[in-house]
């Protein structure tokens, strides 16, 4: 019997090393798994590259790894926000590396991680600072730039609700950045709000097939 | 003469957005023309945190962390309104799927280069969320910003000095003063505040209109 689920969250971010590409799903709060962040803080790993869309809000979550100083690069979009204090205090301290990616490449970047394409041809971004030093083609009369795929070892993602063999579903808007991270890292780790058995599902509107999930952890509705 | 308020500019652009267009309306001040839609009118509204049929802040007490839109504020999902991931958001975007996005502006050029997203202070730290994706994706991007900056300076430039978000992009811009479409024979001047002369636009501007 094929079972993903684990007991608690120390087994959930088990063999995390220092030094690992770590996506983190979430917009802002939304999505933001924290359950597995604060896990992550307390397993210890440190050196980590992490993929999020912000650099942490608040004092909590992202913000809080940041804090702990086991970041040492983030690739991110929009790491300047009015509550970035910790991501900001770091940058200007120059003690974590910032690469910027237009938003919507660093979706892009990820998806094609997952999907085992090589690299892409976007027009987003041409012409502008992000596009410096990179490959550009003229295609069909429009200017493109070669963009990289991102993978990781770890995903780290947040979803409603899981069964034991990874299939997820998400809630509202906290979908955002989860399904393509699934498919990007090599372990996907999700933490559910609840474990539902197999079945429970209905196989229409499941939105990230098990094959992307490695590891389920259910935390309860409250993180 | 009596400049637009951000209200007013705001409620002009919304004049330009028909039924059943797909729009983005990107973070800050664009966030105002959604107060101007005919409500009679259904218009899709869409957030680049993967919403399709946006509606208005939630009644207080009724946010939802996870129901919010690419500013990070509550919001609402109108009936009929989809969730999705994002890929699949800037999909929709740098597809061409959307009609319309709205963006606020530090500098548009005469043609239609557009710099909202780094002062390129050297302290500054960078942050370009969606902006060079909507830039690029959408059919028609309509700029709305003052005509001028605070010491006087016209946002209308012959070539931006700020850095680059998306070249040619633009195609009409809303100020406190005009309304200007970005064609390929230069600026042209759709509507202006009552008072104001071409001349004394071009002035101000210091880009040739027409």
């Amino acid at each position: 019997m094929i079972d993903k689920t684990v007991a608690d969250l120390r087994s959930a971010v088990a063999g995390i090393h220092d030094g690992a590409t770590v996506m983190i799903g979430g917009f802002g709060h939304a999505g933001m798994p924290k359950a597995l962040i604060d896990a992550l803080i307390e397993q210890g790993a440190t050196d980590l590259t992490i993929v999020n869309n912000n650099a942490g809000n608040g004092d909590t979550g992202l913000a809080a790894l940041l804090a702990a100083g086991r970041v040492k690069k983030i690739i991110c979009s929009f790491p300047r926000q009015s509550d970035s204090h910790v991501f900001d205090a770091l940058y200007r301290a120059g003690k974590i590396q910032l690469e910027l990616t237009p938003q919507g490449n660093l979706a892009e970047r990820i998806r094609a991680a997952g999907a085992g394409i090589g690299g892409f041809f976007t027009p987003t971004g041409y012409g502008t600072q992000l596009a410096e030093g990179k490959e550009t083609r003229l295609i069909d009369g429009r200017q493109y730039v070669l963009e990289s795929p991102i993978h990781a070892d770890f995903a780290l993602i947040k979803a409603l609700k899981g069964d034991r063999w990874g299939n997820l579903v998400y809630r509202k808007a906290a979908r955002n950045f989860g399904p393509i991270m699934a498919s990007a890292a090599r372990c996907t780790i999700a933490q559910v709000d609840e474990i539902v058995p197999l079945g429970a599902l209905d196989p229409e509107v499941i939105v990230t097939p098990g094959i992307f999930v490695q590891r389920v952890v259910q935390i309860g509705g409250a993180q | 003469m009596k400049r637009r308020s951000r209200d007013e500019i705001a409620q002009r652009v919304a004049l330009d957005i028909p039924e059943g267009a797909y729009v983005n309306l990107g973070i800050g001040l664009p966030t105002m023309v959604a107060n101007h839609l005919d409500p009679a009118k259904e218009i899709f509204l869409h957030s680049e945190n993967g919403l399709l049929g946006m509606g208005p802040a939630p009644a207080v007490g009724e946010e939802d962390e996870d129901l919010i839109n690419a500013g990070k504020q509550p919001v609402t999902l109108l009936t009929g309104g989809a969730f999705f991931h994002h890929a699949d958001s800037f999909a929709m975007m740098r597809g061409g799927h959307l009609d319309i996005c709205v963006l606020g502006a530090f500098q548009v050029s005469a043609r239609g280069d557009l710099a909202n997203w780094h002062t390129g202070a050297p302290d500054a730290i960078p942050a370009v969320g969606g902006a060079m994706d909507l830039a690029i994706g959408a059919k028609k991007v309509f700029v709305m910003m003052e005509h001028q900056t605070k010491s006087g300076e016209s946002k209308i430039v012959p070539a931006c000095t700020y850095p680059l978000t998306g070249m040619a992009c633009v195609s009409r811009i809303y100020t406190d003063l005009a309304t200007i479409d970005v064609t390929p024979d230069g600026l042209a001047v759709v509507d202006m505040i009552e008072g104001l002369t071409l001349d004394v636009l071009r002035e101000i501007t210091g880009v040739p209109i027409r």
